[in-house]
């Protein structure tokens, strides 16, 4: 192929674009960051929770999360007496409006805000077939939205139901622990709003964080233990109907 | 005599896989990002990425640098726990640009809702009421102060 005039001129464009994208390199991260030194979970403390849906539009508007999706929502469980295999949930739009109308029919009734439980042995992530989401030095599962297909693959494979198509990206999405914002040193935007503390960020691997003091002293659970899947959102007071 | 006698077509051959060879690895390398495999299977660049996302709420230790007289306030009641933006929403535009962008102004018969509308599932030590016959429909604030929401009777006052 000879290079006429006309030839370079179309070349010469799609050389400079090209030229760009290698010469971006690292995007710029936080300067004072360190990944190694952290190993991020959460606690949730069922008996602070009030259903008030504050995470759930704090997420939404920090994320720009889809209308009808969510990265984490409220559930609120009702019990009758012993039928603790069978319990009613409900979480209408994710529960973030907050529960306004009293549906009390007796037995147990409690709220349990799910999240991404950024498992250290993701099921979501064995299954990626690109290396599009994975588990971070610091223990965050994250989504690389331009490798990811759209398969679905980690959609189906994660048990606790925390992930969605976007549909306007057609990639997987799901909670970030608001990497944008624990990188920053701030907290998550669900943890920063909730009136009641009933979910805290949780650096495992910081020493000073309270965390480790709150975890000697009450009796915590995580989702589907028998899952094994090395979940790092802890439940204080969760029932055992909670699934 | 030539001890293999078509030796040229050996050659043709090991050149084809030299090439078919190169053209793999160069290929690859042009490909595959830089940053893939840093950390493991994925591209270590996109942690980057998902980290420069802009903040929307800015925290409320940004809040307080300003709004001191409200801290006060809130240092006197029960909602000295509840993070400014859980009730006026992501202000982190506000906070870079105070002048132009301003928050809107809070209907409190919804916001506070949200929190003490009475539900069987609550804490019990959670104040709650029924809206509709605690103030039917008259916005809280009517009567609450929201950062101090506590109605202390006049002996408590001169307290």
């Amino acid at each position: 192929m000879d290079i006429t005039r006309r030839r370079l001129l179309v070349l010469m464009p799609a050389a400079a674009v090209a030229w760009k994208y290698v010469l971006a390199g690292t995007p710029e991260a936080s300067p004072n960051y360190k990944m190694t030194d952290h190993w991020w979970g959460m606690l949730m403390d069922i008996t602070k929770c009030i259903g008030c849906g504050t995470c759930v539009r704090a997420c939404t508007e920090e994320n720009d999360v889809p209308d009808g999706y969510f990265r984490t929502w409220v559930e609120r469980y009702h019990v009758a007496d012993w039928k603790i295999e069978r319990p009613e949930v409900e979480s209408p739009d994710g529960g973030k409006h907050g529960y306004l109308h009293e549906s009390d029919e007796g037995g147990k009734n409690f709220f349990v805000p799910k999240l991404c439980n950024h498992c250290s042995e993701s099921p979501c992530t064995q299954v990626c077939p690109v290396g599009a989401t994975f588990d971070g030095p610091d223990g965050v599962v994250l989504i690389d939205a331009k490798y990811c297909l759209g398969c679905r693959y980690c959609i189906q494979a994660c048990p606790y139901g925390c992930r969605f198509l976007n549909p306007k990206t057609d990639t997987a999405e799901k909670c970030t622990l608001c990497y944008h914002r624990i990188t920053k040193g701030l907290t998550t935007a669900c943890c920063e709003v909730c009136p009641t503390g009933a979910r805290q960020l949780a650096d495992l691997k910081n020493p000073k964080d309270p965390i480790h003091e709150f975890l000697k002293t009450h009796t915590v659970q995580v989702l589907k233990p028998q899952m094994a899947t090395g979940a790092k959102v802890f439940y204080n007071g969760m029932d055992g109907s909670v699934r | 005599m030539k001890r293999f006698k078509d030796t040229e077509h050996l050659i043709r051959l090991a050149a084809v896989i030299v090439i078919a060879v190169v053209a793999f690895v160069v290929l690859r390398t042009a490909l595959v990002p830089r940053s893939f495999g840093e950390y493991g299977h994925y591209r270590g660049n996109a942690m980057a990425e998902i980290a420069s996302r802009p903040v929307a709420f800015a925290g409320h230790q940004t809040c307080e640098a300003c709004h001191t007289d409200v801290v006060d306030v809130k240092k006197q009641g029960k909602h000295v726990v509840v993070a400014c933006e859980a009730c006026h929403g992501a202000q982190a535009k506000h906070a870079e640009d105070p002048g132009s962008v301003q928050p809107t102004k809070l209907d409190t018969a919804v916001v506070c809702a949200r929190c003490h509308e009475a539900n069987s599932a609550k804490p019990k030590g959670f104040p709650q009421v029924v809206t509709a016959d605690h103030s039917g429909g008259v916005a809280c604030d009517a009567c609450h102060q929201p950062h101090r929401p506590k109605i202390e009777t006049e002996t408590e006052v001169k307290k």
